[in-house]
C-alpha cells in the first residue's frame, strides 16, 4: 500500500486537513474520512451525478477526481448549503415542488442546480435540461426538479 | 410547458369534505433528504466497521468445482472469508416473499450465493471483509474458484426447446398442475379459459395474430444495494438495510441463516429507489455471517457493475398474441401465450402479466397460457406493475393496428370495450368499482388529444394500462403528545413520500394540521408486522392502519373529555381539533388542552393498528405521446406526452402526479432504449449507467398530469394504488406514435435507433 498523502482543502467554507491513500477517490475522502456522507455514490464512474460537487467554481462528480487532488482547492458539498438563515432557495424549492420522491439524487441535483444558476441565473427549461443531463433520476421523471430550479431563480436574485 | 391539471368532477365537494387530504404540504422528511443528514444504505458507520465485498461468477453457466480461499485469508487486514458452505443447509424449508407468495428456500440461498453452481454472469460466490473496500477488493482476485464452463442459456424461446441445455437438471415442469417426467426449463405451465375461443373468432370480421418481445430490462435505482450487520456474541443481530421491506428481510434473512427471528432486528434506512428491486435480499445473509466470523459490524455495498450483472431485472419475454375485432371494433375474442424469463431461479412475474393483460377491456372470449422459464440471467425481480408491460404492450400495440385498419378513433375502441364494474375478468375474478371509462373519456376530452398534431414524422400515440394493486398487511403505532401532536410510527419504508401520506390520513381524523402528527419509519421491533412497500399498497393500507389509529385517538379523547365534564359520551364529538359536547351546554375544549391535561394526568393515549384490506381496486391509465421520428438516425423524441389516471383519492396529488410522471419516465426508457446486452458467452456488456441509458432530463419534454378521482369503495378515503399502473402504457403509446409518424409497427423493445432505421430500410 502506498504512502498517505497529506492534503489541506477549503471545504464548505473551513480549512481541512486530510489524510488520504493515492486511490481514494474525492467521494471516499469526503464519505469515509470525513464523514460528509450527504455527497451519494450511484456509479462510481461519472455516469449519475448523485455524488456532485464543486470543485473551485466546476461542478464536478466526487467519484472521478482523486481525494489527493484537491490539495488547495476550494470544495463545496451539501452540507455546507445550508446557512445560519435556514435552507438555501433551491433546498426550499426542491422541497415546495415535490421535486424528490426517494431523495438519492438530490444532494447531485441541488449542487448542479447551484453552479448552473451561479453561472446562468435566468436558465431557460432547455438551458436546465441541457446542464442536468449529467444527474441521473429514476424517480421523478425530472418534471418537478426541473421546476424546482426555475422557481429558484427570482428567489436567488432577491438574496443578490 | 404545460401546468399540470387535476380534474375532479367532485372538487368543490371534496375541499369542503376535507383539511387535509387533497392538499399538497411539505413532507415530513424533506429537510433531511435536500440538506444531505438522511442516512441511506451506505451512509450506516459504526465503531470497528469492516466492509464486505464479494466475489462474482465470471461465466454465465458454470459447475463449481472447488474454491480456496487460503490465500485470501492470509492477506493484511483481511477478518474474514466466506462461501455458501457456512449457510445452513436449506433443506425443503420455504420462505414467505409476502407480494411475492411463499418460494421454497434453497434456490434463494443459492441465489444469495451460489453453492454448486453458478447460473448467471455476476452469480455470487464467495465474499470478503477487510479493514477497507480496497483490501477487500484485493482479497477477491486471491481467491481460487475452479470452474467446469457450460454452455449458457440466454433466449427464452431457446431455452423452451426440448433439446436446450439445462440451467437446471433437476427443474420439471408444473405442466397445468401435473409434474413432468423429464427435466425442463420451463418451470410451469399454467392457463385461464374464459368464454369459447372458436365462437368468439368465428363472430371476429377481422383477425390480427402477431409477436411482441421485451428486452431485460433493470429497475435502475440510483441507490445500490447495501447492507450492515453487526452480529453479537449472545446471539442477538441487528441489520441496518436499505429495503422496501424491513419485515420480509427479517424473514428472509432468520430463513437462510436458520436463526430465530426474535433474536434478528432489522433498521430499515432511507431508501434510495427500489420499485420492486429491493425486496430479495442479496449482501444481507452475507454480511450477516462476516459479522459473525470476523466477531465485528459489517457493511456490504454493492458497485454499480453488480446491481446490474446481480439483480432483479425484471423478465425478459416472448408474447403471442391473437385477436379477434368485429367491424365496429368490439373485440370478440383473444388467444395469448406469454413466455417470461424467470432468470436462474424458477419465480417470473408471468401470473401477473396474464392477471393484467385484458383486465382493461370486456372480452367474453380469452385465453391465457403463461410460461415460467430459467435461462441464465439474474433471478428477476418485481419491476413496478411486474409483468404488467410486457403483456399488455402487445394488446395495445394490436388495438391501435385494429384502429389503424377499421379507421377507428383509438379513445373509442377503448371506450367502446372499455372494462366496467361486474364484468368478469380473463381469470374469473369480477371487477370492483374501477374507474377505466372515466380515465378514458378524461384523456378523449383533454386539451393534449383535442389539439391536432401537425409536422412531417410525427405522430399520436395512444395506450391504456391497468394493474392489480394490493392490500396485505400493514401496522402504525400512534401516540399523543402532552402538547396536542400525535407521533406516528410507521411500518412501510418511505420510498417517495408516504411518510407524510400516511400522516395526512391521521391528520384529516383529527382534524389536526399534519405539521402535528410526526411520522417516522419504525424497526422491526417497534411497530407492529408490516409487508414491503409494493404492490401501490402504501398510501392504501399503512394509510388505513392511520386513519383506524385517528380514530381510536378520537374515541379515546372523547372518552377522557366526557368524564371531565361528567356527560355521556355519546353527548360528546371530536372536529378540526377541538372538542364539544353536543348537549348543547356548549362546553369544549382544544386537543392540545385535553393533550395537556391528560399528561399531566399521566393518562396515555394512543393506539397500536394492524390492518390486512382486501378491496384494493384496480388502478386504470390512459396515455397520449406525440413523438418525431427522425429517418436518417431512427432517433424518437418525445414531443408531449400527458397521463391520465384514476387515483381513486389523491392524498397528496403532487406525490401521484410524481409517481405518474416517474413511471411514465421509466417506461419510455423501456420503450426506447433500455436493454440487457448479453454476448455469445452469456456475459452481460453494459453493465454501467453509461451503456445502460436511461433517460436524462435532456431526453423528456415535461410530463402532464391529469388525476381522475374515482374513489375506491373499499378505502375510507377512497384511495387506489397509484404507483404501478403508469410503466405499462407507455411502451405501447410510442409504439403506436412511431407507426402513426412513419408507418413501421414494431412489436420488439427496446425501438431503439437502429431498430427504427432497420425497419424503415425493411419498408422502403
Amino acid at each position: 500500500m502506498a504512502a498517505k498523502v497529506h492534503v489541506a482543502a477549503t471545504i464548505n467554507g473551513e480549512p481541512v486537513e486530510f489524510l488520504c491513500e493515492p486511490r481514494q477517490s474525492l467521494l471516499e475522502v469526503l464519505r469515509d474520512e470525513l464523514k460528509l456522507t450527504g455527497s451519494k455514490e450511484g456509479c462510481n464512474n461519472g455516469n449519475c451525478g448523485a455524488c456532485s460537487v464543486i470543485l473551485d467554481g466546476l461542478l464536478v462528480d466526487a467519484c472521478i477526481v482523486l481525494g489527493a487532488e484537491i490539495d488547495g482547492c476550494t470544495v463545496e458539498t451539501i452540507e455546507g448549503l445550508m446557512g445560519s438563515e435556514g435552507l438555501h432557495p433551491l433546498q426550499q424549492t426542491f422541497l415546495e415542488n415535490a421535486a424528490l420522491q426517494c431523495g438519492i439524487c438530490t444532494p447531485g441535483f441541488i449542487m448542479a442546480g447551484k453552479a448552473l444558476l451561479e453561472k446562468n441565473p435566468q436558465a431557460s427549461e432547455g438551458d436546465i435540461r441541457h446542464w442536468c443531463a449529467g444527474n441521473l433520476c429514476r424517480c421523478t421523471g425530472y418534471d418537478k426538479i426541473v421546476r424546482a430550479i426555475l422557481d429558484a431563480e427570482p428567489q436567488l436574485e432577491v438574496k443578490k | 410547458m404545460n401546468p399540470t391539471q387535476t380534474m375532479d368532477p367532485a372538487k368543490t365537494e371534496v375541499e369542503q369534505k376535507y383539511k387535509v387530504i387533497g392538499t399538497r404540504p411539505i413532507r415530513h422528511d424533506g429537510v433531511d433528504k435536500v440538506t444531505g443528514r438522511a442516512v441511506y444504505g451506505a451512509d450506516v458507520q459504526l465503531p470497528g466497521m469492516l466492509h464486505g465485498k464479494v466475489l462474482r461468477s465470471p461465466h454465465a453457466h458454470a459447475n463449481i468445482k472447488s474454491i480456496n480461499t487460503a490465500k485470501a485469508e492470509a492477506l493484511y487486514g483481511v477478518k474474514a472469508v466466506m462461501t455458501a458452505a457456512d449457510f445452513p443447509d436449506a433443506g425443503s424449508r420455504t420462505a414467505n416473499l409476502g407480494e411475492l407468495g411463499e418460494v421454497p428456500l434453497k434456490p434463494m440461498c443459492d441465489n444469495v450465493m451460489a453453492s454448486d453452481k453458478a447460473v448467471y454472469h455476476g452469480h455470487a460466490v464467495a465474499a470478503v471483509a477487510a479493514t477497507s473496500p480496497h483490501i477487500a477488493e484485493e482479497a477477491l482476485g486471491l481467491i481460487e474458484v475452479e470452474y467446469e464452463v457450460l454452455p449458457p442459456v440466454m433466449d427464452v424461446l431457446k431455452a423452451m426447446d426440448e433439446d436446450s441445455p439445462l440451467v437446471h437438471e433437476d427443474l420439471y415442469t408444473d405442466e397445468l398442475g401435473e409434474k413432468s417426467s423429464k427435466p425442463s426449463n420451463v418451470a410451469s405451465h399454467t392457463r385461464h379459459v374464459k368464454g369459447d375461443l372458436s365462437q368468439g373468432f368465428a363472430a371476429a370480421d377481422h383477425v390480427l395474430e402477431r409477436e411482441y418481445r421485451c428486452a431485460t430490462v433493470h429497475q435502475g435505482y440510483i441507490e445500490p444495494h447495501a447492507a450492515t450487520a453487526m452480529w453479537n456474541p449472545d446471539g442477538y443481530v441487528t441489520m441496518w438495510v436499505t429495503t422496501q421491506g424491513a419485515f420480509t428481510v427479517r424473514t428472509s434473512v432468520h430463513q437462510i441463516l436458520d436463526i430465530p427471528v426474535s433474536k434478528l432486528k432489522v433498521i430499515p434506512t432511507e431508501i434510495g429507489g427500489g420499485f420492486g428491486g429491493k425486496i430479495p435480499v442479496y449482501g444481507e445473509p452475507v454480511a450477516a455471517v462476516l459479522s459473525r466470523k470476523a466477531g465485528r459490524p459489517v457493511k456490504v455495498v454493492m458497485d454499480r457493475t453488480e446491481v446490474f450483472q446481480a439483480t432483479g431485472p425484471t423478465s425478459g419475454s416472448y408474447v403471442k398474441l391473437k385477436m379477434g375485432v368485429t367491424s365496429e371494433g368490439r373485440i370478440t375474442a383473444a388467444e395469448t401465450m406469454l413466455a417470461y424469463e424467470a432468470g436462474g431461479y424458477p419465480g417470473s412475474i408471468v401470473a401477473l402479466g396474464g392477471i393484467c393483460m385484458f383486465a382493461p377491456y370486456n372480452i367474453d372470449n380469452t385465453t391465457i397460457d403463461m410460461y415460467d422459464v430459467v435461462v441464465n440471467k439474474p433471478k428477476t425481480a418485481a419491476y413496478r406493475a411486474p409483468g404488467a408491460p410486457n403483456s399488455e404492450f402487445a394488446v395495445e400495440c394490436m388495438l391501435d393496428e385494429f384502429c389503424e385498419m377499421l379507421g377507428l378513433d383509438p379513445m373509442e375502441i377503448r371506450l367502446l370495450n372499455g372494462a366496467k364494474e361486474g364484468d368478469i375478468q380473463s381469470h374469473g375474478i369480477p371487477h370492483p368499482r374501477i374507474g377505466c371509462i372515466e380515465t378514458t373519456e378524461a384523456a378523449r376530452d383533454c386539451e393534449h388529444y383535442q389539439t391536432p398534431l401537425e409536422g412531417p414524422n410525427r405522430g399520436r400515440g395512444v395506450a391504456s394500462g391497468y394493474w392489480v394493486n394490493a392490500g396485505l398487511t400493514s401496522s402504525v403505532t400512534a401516540r399523543l403528545n402532552g402538547d396536542g401532536t400525535v407521533t406516528l410510527q410507521e411500518g412501510s419504508t418511505d420510498i417517495g413520500g408516504t411518510r407524510t401520506s400516511i400522516a395526512m390520513q391521521l391528520a384529516e381524523v383529527l382534524g389536526i394540521p399534519v405539521e402535528d402528527v410526526v411520522p417516522s419509519v419504525a424497526d422491526t421491533d417497534s411497530v407492529g408486522y408490516t409487508e414491503v412497500t409494493g404492490g401501490s399498497r402504501v398510501t392504501f393500507a399503512t394509510g388505513w392502519a392511520a386513519y383506524n389509529a385517528g380514530q381510536a385517538i378520537k374515541s379515546q379523547l372523547i372518552e377522557q373529555a366526557a368524564d371531565i365534564w361528567k356527560v355521556d359520551k355519546d353527548q360528546v364529538s371530536l372536529a378540526d381539533g377541538v372538542i364539544a359536547t353536543t348537549n348543547g351546554n356548549s362546553r369544549s375544549m382544544t386537543i392540545k388542552e385535553l393533550a395537556a391535561d391528560l399528561s399531566q394526568k399521566g393518562i396515555d393515549v394512543g393506539s397500536r393498528e394492524t390492518v390486512t384490506p382486501q378491496n384494493h381496486g384496480g388502478a386504470y391509465a390512459t396515455h397520449v405521446v406525440d413523438v418525431e421520428v427522425d429517418p436518417d438516425t431512427g432517433k424518437v423524441t418525445i414531443l408531449r406526452y400527458t397521463a391520465v389516471q384514476d387515483a381513486g383519492r389523491a392524498i397528496h396529488p403532487s406525490y401521484v402526479e410524481g409517481q405518474m410522471q416517474g413511471g411514465v419516465v421509466q417506461g419510455i426508457g423501456w420503450a426506447l432504449n433500455e436493454e440487457y446486452f448479453y454476448n455469445e458467452d452469456g456475459l452481460l456488456m453494459n453493465s454501467s449507467f453509461l451503456d445502460y441509458r436511461m433517460p436524462t432530463s435532456l431526453d423528456l419534454p415535461m410530463i402532464e398530469t391529469i388525476i381522475v378521482e374515482v374513489p375506491n369503495p373499499g378505502h375510507p378515503y377512497g384511495v387506489r394504488g397509484v404507483g404501478e399502473v403508469p410503466i405499462v402504457p407507455p411502451q405501447a403509446a410510442v409504439s403506436n406514435a412511431i407507426a402513426r409518424a412513419v408507418g413501421v409497427r414494431l412489436g420488439d423493445l427496446p425501438m431503439s435507433p437502429q431498430t427504427v432505421v432497420k425497419a424503415l430500410s425493411a419498408k422502403s
